[in-house]
Order: C-alpha cells, then sequence, then structure tokens
C-alpha cells in the first residue's frame, strides 16, 4: 500500500463542472476532480450512477455517440481536451483506454501491438518496432508468456492474456494517461491478481484512472478514490479513509453495503 | 443504521456483539467476585471465580472464529469494518481481564493475617472502580458512545492512584515486620492485577471510540 498522503505536482487532469448528456438525460452532474499524475485514481458508484460515463468523457470517447453531449471543462496538463483544434486521435493516445472484455483485434499478438505506434509514427524501422513490441508486453507483463509465439492471433490467448495485451497496446504508444473500465469483471481470480499487480507496476508511470465495481479492489489498486451517486460526485478523497472512514453517509452505506 | 442488503450480515454483526456483550458481563463478575472472596477470605467463592474463566476463554475463541469468518466472507468497510477489528481486539483484552481476576481469586487463601492489613480496606474501592470502568465501558460499547469511552478513560488516573497509595503502604508493612512479606506481596500483585485491569478497560474505551467514530481518542 502506498503511504506517500500528499500529491506533490500539480494535477494530470482537472474537469470543472462537467456534465455529460444522452440527449436530455443528464447523466454526469458537474463533477469538478483533479486527477493526480502519480497515483491510480478509482471510480466507484452503483450501476447507472455515470461513472463510465464521465471515464468516457476524459478522452471524448462519447464523441463517438450521436446524442451525447459534453458540458463544462476537461484538462490535460492545462490543455482543454474539447476544444475545436484538438486533434481526437492523438488525445486518444495520449489518454488510452482498456475495456471491461478484452478486445484484441484479430490479428497477430505482434501486430496488436505495432499497429498503434505504426500509425502514430513512433517507430522508424522494423527494428524500433519490435523494441516497442517487446517493451511493451515486458511492462504488460506478457512477454514470457507470448514470446514464442507473437504470430500467433491475440483473439487465441486466454482472457486474462488478452486484457494484458490490451493494456500493452495502450501503452505501446506512449500514453500519460490509462483509463480503465472495469478491467477485471471478465477475468478470473488469478487473471484479476495478476492485472492489479501490473496496475502497481505502472503506477507512477502513467498516471491511471479505473473504475470497478469491486471494492476491494478499489481499496487494493487506488490510492484516491471518488464515489458517484446519480450522476454526481458525492465524496472523493484518499482510498484509506474513504473504505475505513468516510464523511458522507451515502458513500457509507454503498461501500458497507446498505445501499438502495 | 439501516440494514445491510445481505440480512445474514446484519444477523453477524448482532452475534457478536452479543458475544462480547455476554463476555463483558463475565468480566465484570469476576471482578466483583474476586475481591468480595478476597475480602471476606471465601475461598469456595474464589475457586468458583478461578473455574468460570474458562467460560470466558471459549467465548474469547467464539468472538474470534466469528469475527474471522465475517472478514473472510463478507470483506466489511467502513464502520462494520472497524465494528469487526473492534470485537476482535475488545474480546481479546476482556478475556486478560477476566485472567487477571482468576488470578486475583487464585490468592484469596494465601493472605495471613488478614486483620493487620490496611490495604484491604483500600483494596475493595480500588476493585469497585476497576469493575465499574469495565460495566461503563460496555455500556458505552452497546450504546456506541464515545463520550462515555472518554470518561472511562480518564478515570483510570484514580485507578493508578490507588495503585501508588497501596503500593506505598504495602512496602512500609514490609519494612516493619518482615513476617508480613509474603501476605504483602500477595495484596501488591493484586492491587497490580487491578491496575491492569484498569489499563485494559482503558483499551477497550480506545477501541469503542474508534468504532464510533473511526479515530482514536486525542490523547491516545
Amino acid at each position: 500500500m502506498v503511504t506517500e498522503e500528499t500529491s506533490a505536482s500539480a494535477p494530470k487532469m482537472c474537469t470543472r463542472d462537467v456534465s455529460v448528456f444522452y440527449g436530455e438525460k443528464k447523466a454526469v452532474d458537474t463533477v469538478s476532480i483533479d486527477i493526480p499524475r502519480e497515483f491510480v485514481t478509482a471510480f466507484i458508484g452503483p450501476s447507472g450512477c455515470g461513472k463510465s460515463t464521465f471515464l468516457r468523457a476524459l478522452n471524448r470517447m462519447n464523441d463517438t455517440i450521436a446524442s451525447a453531449r459534453v458540458e463544462g471543462t476537461i484538462e490535460l496538463d492545462g490543455e482543454d481536451i474539447y476544444r475545436s483544434k484538438m486533434d481526437v486521435v492523438q488525445l486518444r493516445a495520449r489518454v488510452g483506454m482498456v475495456f471491461q472484455k478484452p478486445n484484441p483485434f484479430p490479428k497477430s499478438i505482434f501486430e496488436n501491438i505495432a499497429y498503434g505506434p505504426r500509425i502514430h509514427g513512433l517507430a522508424a524501422n522494423k527494428a524500433e518496432l519490435e523494441t516497442i513490441v517487446e517493451k511493451s508486453l515486458r511492462r504488460a507483463g506478457l512477454w514470457d508468456e507470448v514470446k514464442d509465439r507473437l504470430n500467433d492471433s491475440g483473439t487465441a490467448l486466454s482472457g486474462g492474456q488478452q486484457q494484458r495485451l490490451c493494456i500493452a497496446r495502450a501503452i505501446a504508444v506512449q500514453p500519460e494517461v490509462i483509463l480503465m473500465d472495469e478491467p477485471c469483471s471478465a477475468l478470473d481470480p488469478i487473471a484479476t491478481a495478476k492485472i492489479e499487480e501490473l496496475i502497481d507496476e505502472l503506477r507512477g508511470r502513467y498516471a491511471i484512472v479505473i473504475v470497478t465495481h469491486s471494492m476491494q479492489q478499489a481499496a487494493r489498486v487506488s490510492q484516491r478514490t471518488a464515489f458517484f451517486h446519480l450522476g454526481r460526485m458525492v465524496e472523493y478523497g484518499h482510498t484509506s479513509d474513504i473504505f475505513t472512514n468516510p464523511r458522507e453517509e451515502r458513500t457509507k452505506d454503498y461501500i458497507t453495503g446498505r445501499y438502495g | 443504521m439501516a440494514e445491510h442488503t445481505v440480512k445474514a450480515f446484519d444477523e453477524d454483526i448482532t452475534r457478536l456483539r452479543g458475544l462480547i456483550a455476554e463476555m463483558g458481563g463475565l468480566a465484570e463478575l469476576a471482578i466483583e467476585e474476586a475481591m468480595q472472596a478476597l475480602v471476606n477470605g471465601d475461598e469456595t467463592l474464589g475457586e468458583a471465580v478461578v473455574a468460570r474463566d474458562k467460560k470466558l476463554d471459549a467465548l474469547e475463541n467464539e468472538v474470534d472464529a466469528m469475527a474471522v469468518r465475517t472478514l473472510a466472507l463478507r470483506a466489511p468497510m467502513a464502520d462494520d469494518l472497524r465494528e469487526i477489528i473492534a470485537a476482535l481486539k475488545i474480546g481479546g483484552v476482556l478475556e486478560r481481564i477476566g485472567d487477571y481476576s482468576k488470578n486475583i481469586a487464585k490468592r484469596v487463601g494465601r493472605i495471613e493475617g488478614r486483620s493487620r492489613f490496611e490495604p484491604l480496606t483500600l483494596l475493595p474501592a480500588m476493585g469497585e472502580l476497576a469493575a465499574e470502568m469495565v460495566h461503563d465501558v460496555l455500556t458505552a460499547y452497546a450504546a456506541r458512545d464515545p463520550v462515555l469511552a472518554r470518561e472511562v478513560i480518564e478515570r483510570d488516573a484514580k485507578v493508578d492512584a490507588f495503585y501508588d497509595s497501596i503500593f506505598r503502604n504495602l512496602v512500609s508493612y514490609m519494612v516493619e515486620n518482615p513476617a508480613t512479606i509474603s501476605s504483602a506481596a500477595h495484596l501488591l500483585f493484586i492491587a497490580r492485577n487491578l491496575e491492569r485491569i484498569g489499563d485494559h478497560a482503558t483499551n477497550v474505551a480506545e477501541m469503542v471510540h474508534y468504532s464510533a467514530v473511526g479515530t482514536y481518542p486525542p490523547d491516545r
């Protein structure tokens, strides 16, 4: 468990009064939060509380939904990510995402990792590309398991390996922030433990935000926790405080299983 | 407090709290009867106190098993987590209080020339104070009352003062008349046991405070 309790540097991302609408429906209601660069931040809350919608607003993933509309400001290192000149493809490389269900491309393990660096022009030649692939797979803790079969299809891997492959793919384009939307909910306990271990190793190198339904997982992997309810952020603070002595009654009811 | 979605969780916690209350009642009774046996030289009562301590040991095991089970099955959070941790620790402390009372009860038959000792009039008052601390801290536990818990903690200073006074008193007996040393030593241990009971009641009070509000009392 991390003991350093204060965030020394400026936040990696800042949101101010962010609301997200699906048509008329307000799914996220005026959320303001600072995402620290050196910690893992967990978003928790019951289904439909807006945590995933808010997470997706952080790299403009909601742009792909026609009826979705975002109000308020979201800044990455002080830059407004919703400004008109923002390169969304570039943004999503800087703010990578890992989804609930592992979604490798139906291509080889190598190609799954190489695709991003290639389109972003991160490798000048084949050797450099191979270096990036190996480094990404190593960092995702998958290299030893796949190094002898890089040409096998990514979809042939086990669920846990596929998820680490997706994390390696996100890492390959040198992101600054990694968003994870329930990355372990489709995995067995051992694969889950490996992902959690990986998150811990990646912490500090990337700002990590994780949405999870497992309270214990949030308590284990994060240093900051935000509790969402009915589209609003009810409480945000040090994870240890949220789980041992939350300030808000609603947070307490939720994490102790008294909700609803 | 609202109920848990999983009803069995509420039942587990209620059961755990019931066990602690039962242990507390037995611990308090043990102090009172041990002191009563001592004052009256009642060895039969003393033996009964010793025998009944086994019940406290068994209850502590039950608290442990129940707490471990609840931690494993429910993975409690926030006030639930504090509740279970407090029960686990308080169970251990109450068992120790039982041991100190048992130790006092064991010494009942070993005090010779009882009428000579002035501390025999001081010790019951000290015992009453210690038993009261145990009684009140369990009231605080039952009511989740941090204010009463702090009151109990403050009372420990009085028990300590009793101990200092009895200590000086007994030492002067021993200096004046070495023939009293054996009995005086027993009384000294009894006073020491009561002093420790006061400390343990203080520990329980700290856990009650922690369980209720999430922090330890300020001048811990």
